[in-house]
């Protein structure tokens, strides 16, 4: 918050640098044989900013798809770039990347989530399905298959997303009615309107009681 | 995103301890209202505390009263057999809010803390008294359809945009805290502010606190709650009003009754007034319509939120209806 860091500050009279707080205090500073002195030297240089990235790598390790990844990542990074840019895993999809879409929708520890706004980080030690990881080796996911045979969708840019859903929306046992399944895929929105197929494939799929 | 650090804290004084240190350190729950503020660039904290490995993932009926730990996902509260039991309105509320994915992130404190939803604080390049104070209020003179007809203030006219909160208020809840002072206790209706002239500060809560969890007082509700949210789409959309009913009945007679309004104010709005004059009155909808008069009195509407005036009182009575069970 730039309003309450500022007054914040004004109140307790601190030093505004706290980047440069951190590289004194940095243990990591001597892991990279800087002394403390240098690096103040460096961020006064305004050598922080480039100093602080090589340091604020965090190690992450994470199943995705079943496969054991142990990654350095920025905390900044989403989970989303993280499937999408680092592991080139493009089947998730970029909407709006706000929370407002879906399509960035992946199972965390089977629980469906927004990709978008959960930071790599805090999902240290998690399994993440995508939609990469949900077929059987060639042989479609029934809600696959379901999407196609009901044409679930038209330009196919949610759809990932939309199946990552349904498939949770069936295991929490949010789709015993249509009704109830429009409620509980409100999370993923459909630019091209293939709402009532959607809604057909995933009425079949919970009916075939395979999922 | 600018950059920041990131720290996972075990402790709640460790928490406290990075909040005391760092000014610019902030608490991350589920992160979906946080992050999203953070890639807008509202707000840019230089260290997140990650809350999540705090013991603060319970639900526990004591003593007659549910506790619910800070936490706990919207998804999982709304889901748990005491809640839907004892509380339903708070269950029918939190599932009037966001989505499926962003309830299994989203957790009880978070919530209570999340931003206004007002275009004009989004915006960074528009002047925003809660975002920067002093650069003024977009919002006055702009597009306000969104905006509050109540408590609003010539700074702001932002409104609180939680579902969830609306219900705890409604129930007065108490929200647990603690900080560097020790533990605090403090009821809803004193937790979120009006913006006055300090529109920048949504909360009471002090930034080195943390909210533990809240509680909710055993009351004789249960039967007859309900939650009406009125928004641009069936789902998936913030209030442009919504309404918590919480009565007691014996008979037709109104023993005890809670109301709260959502979509109106800087915080949720309790209706005091129209509660003590329905208190003992028959349930019926010549006594549901003077409540409402008597619930908008001092209501103010900008240029593009006057609808609100009627929809308001509109969805109060169409709420106490539908919390009686009253047909016509
Ligand atoms: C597209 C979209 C639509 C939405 N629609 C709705 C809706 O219709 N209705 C509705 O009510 N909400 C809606 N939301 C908002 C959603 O409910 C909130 O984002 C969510 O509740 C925030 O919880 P969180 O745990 O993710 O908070 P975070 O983003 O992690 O944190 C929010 C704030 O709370 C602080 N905080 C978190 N935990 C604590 C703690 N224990 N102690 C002290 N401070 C803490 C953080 O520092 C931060 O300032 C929507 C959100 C999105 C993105
Ligand atoms: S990209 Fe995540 S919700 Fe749109
Ligand atoms: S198929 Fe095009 S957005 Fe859904």
């Amino acid at each position: 918050m730039i309003e309450n860091k500022t007054r914040e500050k004004e109140d307790e009279g601190m030093a505004s640098n706290s980047r440069r707080d951190f590289l004194k205090k940095s243990s990591v500073i001597t892991a990279i044989a800087l002394t403390p002195v240098a690096a103040v030297k460096a961020s006064d240089l305004k050598l922080d900013e480039r100093l602080s990235e090589a340091i604020e790598q965090m190690s992450l390790s994470i199943e995705i798809n079943g496969q054991q990844y142990n990654l350095k990542v920025e905390p900044r990074l989403t989970l989303l770039d993280l499937l999408r840019e680092r592991l080139k895993l493009t089947g998730t999809k970029k909407g709006c990347d706000q929370g407002q879409c879906g399509a960035c929708t992946v199972h965390v520890d089977g629980v469906r989530t927004n990709s978008c706004l959960s930071l790599a980080v805090m999902n240290d030690g998690a399994k993440v399905t995508t939609i990469e990881g949900l077929a059987n080796g060639h042989e479609l996911h029934p809600m696959q298959e379901a999407f196609i045979k009901h044409d679930g969708f038209q330009c196919g840019y949610c759809t990932p997303g939309q199946i990552m859903s349904a498939v949770a929306c069936i295991h929490e046992g949010h789709a015993n009615s249509e009704t109830e399944i429009r409620e509980f895929m409100s999370g993923n929105i459909c630019r091209c309107g293939a709402y009532a197929n959607i809604v057909n494939a995933i009425r079949e799929v919970k009916a075939g009681g395979k999922v | 995103m600018n950059n920041f650090q990131y720290k996972r804290v075990s402790s709640p004084i460790a928490a406290i301890t990075e909040l005391a240190k760092d000014p610019a350190a902030k608490l991350v729950a589920g992160g979906t209202n946080l992050i999203d503020l953070m890639k807008y660039g509202v707000m840019s904290p230089d260290k997140l505390v990650d809350v999540n490995h705090l013991n603060f993932n319970e639900i526990v009926k004591q003593d007659g009263s549910l506790h619910i730990g800070a936490t706990v996902r919207n998804a999982v509260a709304s889901a748990n057999a005491d809640v839907l039991k004892y509380q339903p309105l708070l269950s029918q509320a939190m599932l009037s809010g966001a989505s499926p994915q962003l309830r299994n992130k989203a957790t009880m404190g978070g919530n209570l803390l999340q931003r206004t939803r007002c275009g004009y604080f989004y915006d960074i390049s528009a002047p925003c008294n809660k975002r920067q104070p002093g650069s003024g209020c977009g919002a006055m003179g702009g597009y306000n359809r969104m905006h509050a007809i109540f408590g609003a203030s010539s700074s702001c006219i932002a409104v609180n945009p939680s579902d969830m909160n609306v219900a705890l208020t409604a129930l007065d809840a108490v929200i647990l805290v603690t900080g560097p002072k020790g533990d605090r206790k403090i009821p809803i209706s004193d937790f979120h502010r009006l913006p006055g002239t300090h529109p920048e500060l949504d909360t009471t809560l002090d930034r080195k606190e943390i909210i533990t969890g809240i509680v909710i007082p055993d009351n004789a509700f249960a039967a007859n709650t309900t939650y009406i949210k009125v928004r641009d789409r069936a789902s998936y959309a913030f209030a442009l009003i919504s309404v918590a009913v919480a009565m007691e009945l014996e008979g037709t007679t109104i023993k005890d009754i809670r109301l709260a309004m959502g979509g109106v104010a800087h915080k949720p709005w309790r209706l005091k007034e129209a509660e003590q004059m329905l208190k003992g009155k028959q349930a019926s909808v010549e006594n549901f319509k003077m409540a409402a008069e008597l619930a908008m009195k001092g209501a103010r509407a900008y240029e593009h939120n006057a609808f609100k005036l009627k929809l308001a009182p509109n969805t109060m009575i169409q709420a106490l209806k539908t919390a009686s069970g009253i047909k016509a």
